[in-house]
């Protein structure tokens, strides 16, 4: 079968840039990042493109398909209709470096700004016990291979621009992982208010939609956040309750914001004793 | 045209390689209290660690109270037929355990026991459940891990930067690391690092062959670079072909199966439907692997639900060279699948529930890439280049090579496995050997000054980076790599012999001239092809070492294998490792040399049976 | 090999700009015709005042009734006075703020598909932050539920006699999918169990756990409870309020 493909490739820079069009012979099981390496090998030499693994499992190779979130390595180009010519652009919501690749470094300074892991003391024995169903849940955010295709998409990042109020799915869902981890022993609620900007999601769920993992980012990582926070701030019966003795607020210490997501020093704080 | 504005850096530990074994080692250099630099080649946590899915090995005991260090010892040796650095996989065994509750203590979240510990499971080679694993992306989870504890650690993380030379100063036995040179991807733009120390964990090799499971970075940049720089390379001729690729559609050929499709009951099966692994069992794990199906099912039953199994090992799980070539030969006989391979079959093995839950990255790899529903079919699989045994010579204990200050750690340094690596002794080997690495690297920069590198030095490496941009005409970086893997892939692949070696040797002699002459067009922006063409000379370096070695080896043994010598020379060549190194005049030289004596009490743990 | 250069403007910004090839607007465009509708016919019935029970049928825009003669204002009906109860449930509803800020407020329209005002957006902070409060809403939906089921208790008695009509079976479908609806509800989630971190540790874990599980079930169909039960409280009221005006009668079983 040696049918031929075009391919639309956004050739540019921050300066600016156009569709290059190109023609490649397709073979089965084609996906749209072997129709690029082949334009590289033998039409555009010094074509950009990030890719790792090629199989789904590195998250390197993010870019739009006609307009769509997708990683190039599984996208086959039998999911277009044949005389279709296929639009490759680099991924909108980041600065572009050069044709498909961009500059996802904003990324990297939030998740660094993320409190890390802070696990209670192991048992007498040196183990740590957890059972498989206390874990199932934070094992699926677990599955994330940050290819950014939700930070893409999500339209606070992509519309709003808000990268400094707001950490973005990916994240959401790391402080998820955090949050329910049954060993861990920090409380985020607070910073996940008012420095990551949980507040700002609007629950349009395009990060779901994208995720090539298939983590339910939404139903299972930002409202059982959001409803955490809640339980913490919005909750006037839980604040009652709390007040007046009857039910005892979590007892960890809790992450203290720090005003912006600019530092990644943060202080904890033990919670008052309730009386 | 050279670029006198370069940027510079400076660290104490350098580490190169942002995998398993880079971060391990950079946490450990941090925690020193030092400045660490860590270069990766692509993003952070993008490192080909991702791609381990299987486990990482550790003698827990969890799942099988009998299992402790010596056991996994002896099987390590046993596995690399006795070629290991014994030391290395002494510590390797002994410090796994440690290594993987420390994932744990970073936010690792493995699959869990019925009594909430680690959860571990069969592979081949190892005797008792030993794989600590999160479904079938383990090695995921541990990157992701070592990179989100790591960067609150303050060491330096530097991005899609390449390198493609180090520096030294001095000569002979008194050689030291002062630093490197390389290029920033994005812009193309160079930069030097200057440092006391280097931690090498560039990873493997894969990219030489046409069918590999490897990603692009596996050029073999790190064991180049430290051969350049006097460095010895070691047991190069030993290839690991893994059993299990994907063989259709062609897009992922070579695309890696793992190996806990068999660790869950996954058999191997010709076109027959015959279990073809029963024909293929060797002399040396003859004693512990059953010979008819029942005694295989039975072990598989029960030490996958946790009862200590009486039962002799499914020999679907031998050591991978042994099933790569039983693959391999079925084929040739003309009993394999319609597109060159054999049938692994979990489907029938199985519930559909299962595999979803114990499998899912093969479910969904196979449903979106291949048209396959391993739940109802089985697949179509065949060996593919995966994982280098040899590597950078390195110092059992500290892992530094002959150049002082220069470690190695990971897949990139050679010892521990031999002329054969067990599945999921990668991971551990990486976290063992980058804290050994990265601690080592510690304490030589605390214990020396920092020197200048020489300007020519630097001069040099610009003009070499620059050269593909200087000539107007010449060939094609892309082609050429792809002439290598098809050159590699028919003289040095799985079946070797003295004639196809000495075309493999002398087919590379015709790439390294054609790089040499390699033309580049376009700027140094994010430009593909001339990062193609310096990763070509890297890639040629380990292709000779390669050939070369392997022509010395007359015997087959472990991931080397000769159709002129079939068996293992147990007088001669079962006592020395091939050693290469830059010689004078920038030849190749190749030496013999003796394995370390095993002390008495290390043979008697060897000799001793479960 | 000499490739042509498509100029285009790659994309551009504001409402609609995208480089998506597919009918992205025909979701919005349908969720935004169908909940308008809802909304029309909902407050036509509200206002209507009339033909809301037949028999032991009692319809659920009308349930629990109360006589709102009393209060003076005319126009005010029963069912406008318990209206805002579930109305409040869906308006928080998780999934519903998917469908109405895509569909109605367009922020985002869809996927990867600009927006009108970029500049402008505070999510669910500020004005909108009573969004935080679905849990109240999610309580008085579950009082209302018991309500319902109660009306369908009802419906099975025909002048204090046992019996079985259609409309006790619509009853009963709305009341079966509504509780779908309301168990599924992400806050009614984070209850049972999603609040907590270690339920092999916590009290009654286990019992949290297999509960949790069967929300999680419910919830992962949230939306096809949302819309059925939205179009089934929708016919259950018409099929009343045919009977009632005797526009079609009633079929009995037993």
């Amino acid at each position: 079968m040696a049918d031929k493909a075009t391919i639309r490739v956004f050739r540019g820079n921050e300066d600016g840039g156009e569709f290059k069009e190109y023609e490649v012979e397709t073979y089965t099981g084609m996906v749209v990042l072997d129709a690029i390496h082949e334009i590289q090998a033998k039409q555009a030499p010094d074509l950009a493109v990030r890719w790792n693994c090629k199989a789904g499992r590195c998250g390197s190779c993010s870019a739009e398909v006609n307009g769509k979130p997708r990683l190039l390595c599984m996208t086959r180009m039998s999911h277009f209709a044949e005389g279709e010519a296929i639009n490759v652009t680099p991924m909108r919501t980041f600065p572009i470096i050069k044709d498909l690749v961009t500059d996802v470094s904003w990324n990297y300074e939030m998740a660094k700004k993320i409190p890390e892991f802070k696990p209670r003391p192991r048992d007498a024995d040196g183990h740590w016990r957890m059972q498989q169903y206390d874990i199932d849940r934070i094992q699926e955010f677990r599955k994330c291979i940050e290819c950014f295709m939700c930070q893409n998409v999500c339209h606070v990042l992509r519309d709003h621009d808000k990268k400094k109020e707001f950490a973005g799915p990916r994240f959401f869902i790391h402080l998820a992982t955090l949050e329910m981890h049954p060993l861990d022993t920090l409380d985020r609620r607070q910073m996940m208010k008012d420095d990551f900007g949980l507040g700002l999601c609007n629950i349009t769920r395009c990060c779901t939609e994208v995720c090539p993992e298939h983590i339910q980012i939404t139903d299972n990582g930002i409202i059982p956040m959001k409803e955490r926070v809640a339980d913490d701030f919005y909750d006037p019966v839980r604040w009652l309750l709390a007040r007046f003795g009857g039910k005892k607020k979590k007892s960890l210490p809790i992450v203290q914001s720090t005003g912006d997501a600019g530092e990644d020093t943060h202080k904890t704080k033990k919670p008052k004793k309730t009386a | 045209m050279t670029d006198k504005n370069f940027e510079t850096h400076e660290h104490d530990v350098l580490v190169i390689g942002a995998g398993g074994a880079g971060l391990r080692a950079a946490i450990e250099a941090s925690a020193a209290g030092l400045s660490v630099g860590l270069i990766c080649k692509s993003l952070l946590g993008k490192a080909h660690t991702v791609m381990a899915e299987g486990g990482v090995a550790a003698a827990l005991g969890n799942v099988e109270p009998r299992d402790n260090w010596k056991v996994h010892f002896r099987d390590t040796m046993k596995g690399g037929r006795y070629l290991n650095q014994w030391r290395m996989a002494q510590l390797h065994a002994m410090e796994a355990p440690d290594r993987v509750n420390e994932l744990e203590e970073w936010g690792a979240i493995f699959d869990r026991t019925h009594d909430g510990k680690i959860l571990q499971r069969n592979f081949g080679g190892h005797t008792y459940p030993r794989l600590a694993h999160v479904g079938d992306r383990t090695g995921l989870e541990m990157i992701r891990t070592l990179q989100q504890h790591g960067i609150h650690t303050g060491m330096h993380v530097y991005m899609e930067c390449t390198l493609t030379r180090l520096f030294t100063a001095g000569e002979g036995d008194d050689k030291r690391v002062t630093g490197c040179f390389g290029y920033w991807r994005e812009n193309g733009k160079f930069v030097v690092f200057k440092t006391k120390a280097i931690v090498m964990a560039s990873g493997g090799i894969g990219r030489i062959f046409k069918i590999n499971s490897n990603s692009w970075e596996c050029t073999g940049d790190g064991q180049a670079l430290a051969y350049l720089a006097g460095a010895e390379l070691m047991d190069m001729e030993f290839m690991q072909f893994h059993p299990t690729g994907m063989v259709w559609p062609p897009s992922v050929r070579g695309t890696l199966i793992t190996e806990g499709v068999r660790g869950e009951g996954g058999t191997l099966r010709n076109k027959d439907g015959k279990r073809i692994m029963f024909g293929y069992i060797p002399e040396l794990y003859a004693s512990d692997t059953a010979k008819t199906e029942e005694e295989a099912d039975l072990w598989l039953r029960e030490s996958t639900t946790g009862i200590a199994s009486k039962a002799k090992r499914t020999p679907d799980l031998l050591p991978r060279d042994i099933v790569a070539r039983a693959i391999h030969t079925e084929v040739k006989a003309g009993r394999g699948s319609p597109h060159g391979g054999v049938f692994l079959d979990i489907a029938t093995r199985r519930s559909a529930e299962d595999i979803k839950k114990k499998l899912p990255a093969m479910y969904h790899q196979f449903m979106e890439l291949g048209d396959v529903d391993i739940t109802k079919e089985p697949m179509e699989v065949g060996p593919t280049g995966h994982y280098t045994m040899g590597g950078i010579k390195v110092d059992p204990n500290t892992q530094e090579s002959r150049v002082k200050g220069l470690f190695a750690a990971g897949e990139c340094a050679a010892g521990m496995h031999g002329s054969n690596r067990l599945g999921g002794n990668s991971l551990s080997d990486l976290l063992v050997f980058g804290r050994i690495a990265g601690e080592h690297a510690a304490k030589f920069a605390k214990s020396v000054q920092a020197k200048e590198t020489d300007k020519g030095a630097i001069e040099a490496a610009e003009k070499e980076a620059l050269a593909p941009f200087s000539r107007d005409e010449g060939p094609n970086p892309f082609l050429l790599h792809e002439d290598l893997m098809n050159q590699m892939q028919k003289y040095v692949g799985i079946m070797r012999n003295e004639a196809d070696l000495a075309s493999g040797l002398k087919e590379v002699e015709r790439l390294k001239d054609a790089q040499s002459r390699i033309s580049v067009t376009g700027n140094r922006h994010y430009n593909a092809a001339w990062h193609e063409s310096i990763d070509m000379r890297n890639m040629l370096i380990v292709s000779e070492a390669m050939a070369r070695a392997a022509a010395q080896r007359k015997e087959s043994r472990g991931g080397h294998a000769r159709e002129d010598f079939t068996e293992m020379d147990k007088e001669h060549f079962a006592k020395v490792n091939i050693v290469l190194r830059y010689g004078k005049g920038g030849d190749m030289e190749l030496e013999e040399v003796a394995l370390p004596p095993v002390p008495d009490e290390i043979k008697k743990i060897l000799e001793e049976k479960e | 090999m000499a490739n042509r250069v498509v100029r285009l403007p790659l994309v551009g910004t504001g409402l609609g700009a995208t480089l998506r090839k597919d009918n992205w607007w025909i979701g919005p465009a349908v969720t935004f015709a169908v909940l308008s509708s809802f909304i029309a016919y909902a407050t036509f019935r509200a206002f209507e005042n009339n033909f809301f029970s037949y028999g032991p049928y009692l319809s659920p825009f009308y349930s629990p009734y109360i006589e709102s003669k009393g209060f003076g204002i005319s126009f005010l009906s029963p069912a406008m006075l318990i209206l805002p109860g579930p109305a409040s449930f869906r308006f928080t509803c998780y999934y519903y703020r998917k469908a109405y800020y895509r569909a109605f407020a367009m922020d985002p329209p869809a996927c990867a598909v600009g927006e009108r005002n970029p500049e402008k957006y505070n999510g669910e902070r500020k004005l909108l932050l009573f969004q935080n409060l679905h849990r109240f809403a999610m309580y008085v939906a579950v009082l209302f539920l018991v309500f319902l089921w109660h009306d369908f208790y009802k419906s099975l008695s025909f002048d204090g006699h046992f019996g079985l009509g259609l409309g006790s079976l619509v009853l009963l479908t709305n009341c079966v999918l509504l509780s779908g609806y309301t168990f599924g509800c992400h806050s009614f989630r984070h209850l049972i169990g999603g609040s907590v971190d270690s339920f092999s540790t916590a009290p009654f874990g286990k019992l949290r756990h297999s509960l949790w599980n069967l929300v999680t079930k419910l919830n992962g169909n949230h939306m096809a409870f949302a819309w059925s039960s939205l179009f089934g409280v929708a016919l259950t009221d018409l099929y009343i309020r045919m009977v009632a005006s005797g526009a079609i009668h009633d079929i009995r079983f037993l």
